[in-house]
């Protein structure tokens, strides 16, 4: 009897199915969580479907190059979701060809001060090369960072990871900061977010700021990752990383 | 039919970007590169076909669900991060401040800058 039941969970273990709906279910689970805490941006359901999973899979004795074999089917979708960030993007062309100066401006020196400050302070607290290869696209929308971190030889699981962490880190901050500043217009605090928190900050945007913010976040968000992924493989090389 | 239409769509520009990346050697994803030859096509259509929303829409409405399968690789690279734990978590929450911080503030500049202008 528990040779037949060894069997079938050796069957199972090794299935696309069982990592594919391991996936869907964690993700559902942490959702529900998420929202029975209120929301918090503190424990994010994408955050809290990763532990789960990384829980799930050790004591299930599951190894990840198995686990991805059927969890490669969502993480495909990462790319055409890439491209179709094209859809904000022309949705606001109007918006953007009105304040092109400012939004650009903006933009490019948000970015500047992301990755500097982050390489800045990662270098002065002595993280390794694959760490700081990997933390240098985080603020920018994970697709995009995972490529960009692939193209610049660092680990694109790491920053995934570091992204949405940053992500988390934004939306908890912001209150705060914006409070602090004395920042009250809606685009600005929507532009900040998107720029500074990628997808998770625009959601916030739409959630606590109203739709103006969202639109702008979702713009932030956009631009962003794409000015990144043209100026940060760049800049790399021309650190020498 | 008309999602099927849209996730062609979407897929085709990945693979030209792709093919761009690889062929003439840029340093930028080829997704990246496919999502500005769509930017390029849809302003000379002038419009988004309703397909193409659809399906690219709800690639976005559930992009968080996406992340999750590279975010499980961590678990990979424990070693890693455990011997770069503190300078990973210290520069994200303050280089996120920062960011957060010096982006508000320009922009709140700029556009004020904007308006007197007028």
């Amino acid at each position: 009897m528990l040779t037949d039941l060894d069997r079938l969970w050796v069957y199972l273990a090794s299935q696309p199915l069982l990592a594919l709906l391991a996936t869907l279910l964690a993700f559902l689970l942490a959702t529900r969580i998420n929202r029975w805490l209120g929301g918090t941006p503190l424990v994010h359901p994408v955050i809290l479907a990763i532990a789960l999973l990384i829980g799930f899979l050790l004591l299930a004795d599951i190894d990840y190059a198995t686990y991805f074999e059927g969890a490669q089917f969502i993480h495909f979708l990462l790319g055409p979701a890439t491209v179709a960030l094209a859809i904000p993007l022309y949705d606001h062309r109007e918006r953007i060809r009105r304040r092109l100066v400012p939004i650009l401006v903006g933009c490019l020196t948000g970015i500047v001060t992301a990755v500097g400050s982050t390489l800045g302070i990662a270098m002065l607290l002595g993280a390794g090369r694959d760490s700081l290869l990997s933390l240098a696209p985080r603020s920018v929308t994970s697709p995009i960072a995972m490529g960009v971190a692939e193209q610049l030889g660092g680990i694109p699981a790491l920053a995934a990871g570091l992204v949405l962490l940053t992500g988390s880190i934004g939306c908890a901050l912001a209150p705060w900061i914006f409070r602090a500043l004395r920042i009250e217009e809606p685009e600005v605090r929507g532009f900040a977010m998107g720029l500074a928190a990628h997808g998770f900050g625009t959601a916030h945007s739409f959630a606590q700021y109203g739709a103006l913010a969202g639109a702008f976040s979702g713009l932030a968000m956009g631009l962003t990752g794409l000015l990144t992924a043209f100026i940060l493989p760049l800049v790399a090389r021309l650190l020498g990383l | 039919m008309p999602i099927v239409l849209g996730m062609s769509v979407l897929l085709g520009c990945q693979l030209v970007g792709e093919l761009l990346a690889r062929g003439v050697g840029l340093p930028v994803p080829g997704p990246v590169i496919g999502m500005t030859l769509l930017l390029a096509g849809l302003l000379v259509l002038g419009r988004v076909p309703e397909g193409l929303r659809r399906t690219g829409e709800g690639l976005l409405r559930h992009l968080t669900l996406l992340f999750v399968p590279a975010g499980v690789g961590m678990m990979v690279h424990f070693e890693l991060i455990r011997a770069d734990l503190w300078p990973l978590l210290i520069t994200l929450v303050l280089s996120t401040a920062i960011t957060l911080a010096v982006t508000a503030r320009v922009m709140s500049w700029l556009s004020r800058r904007e308006r007197e202008g007028r």
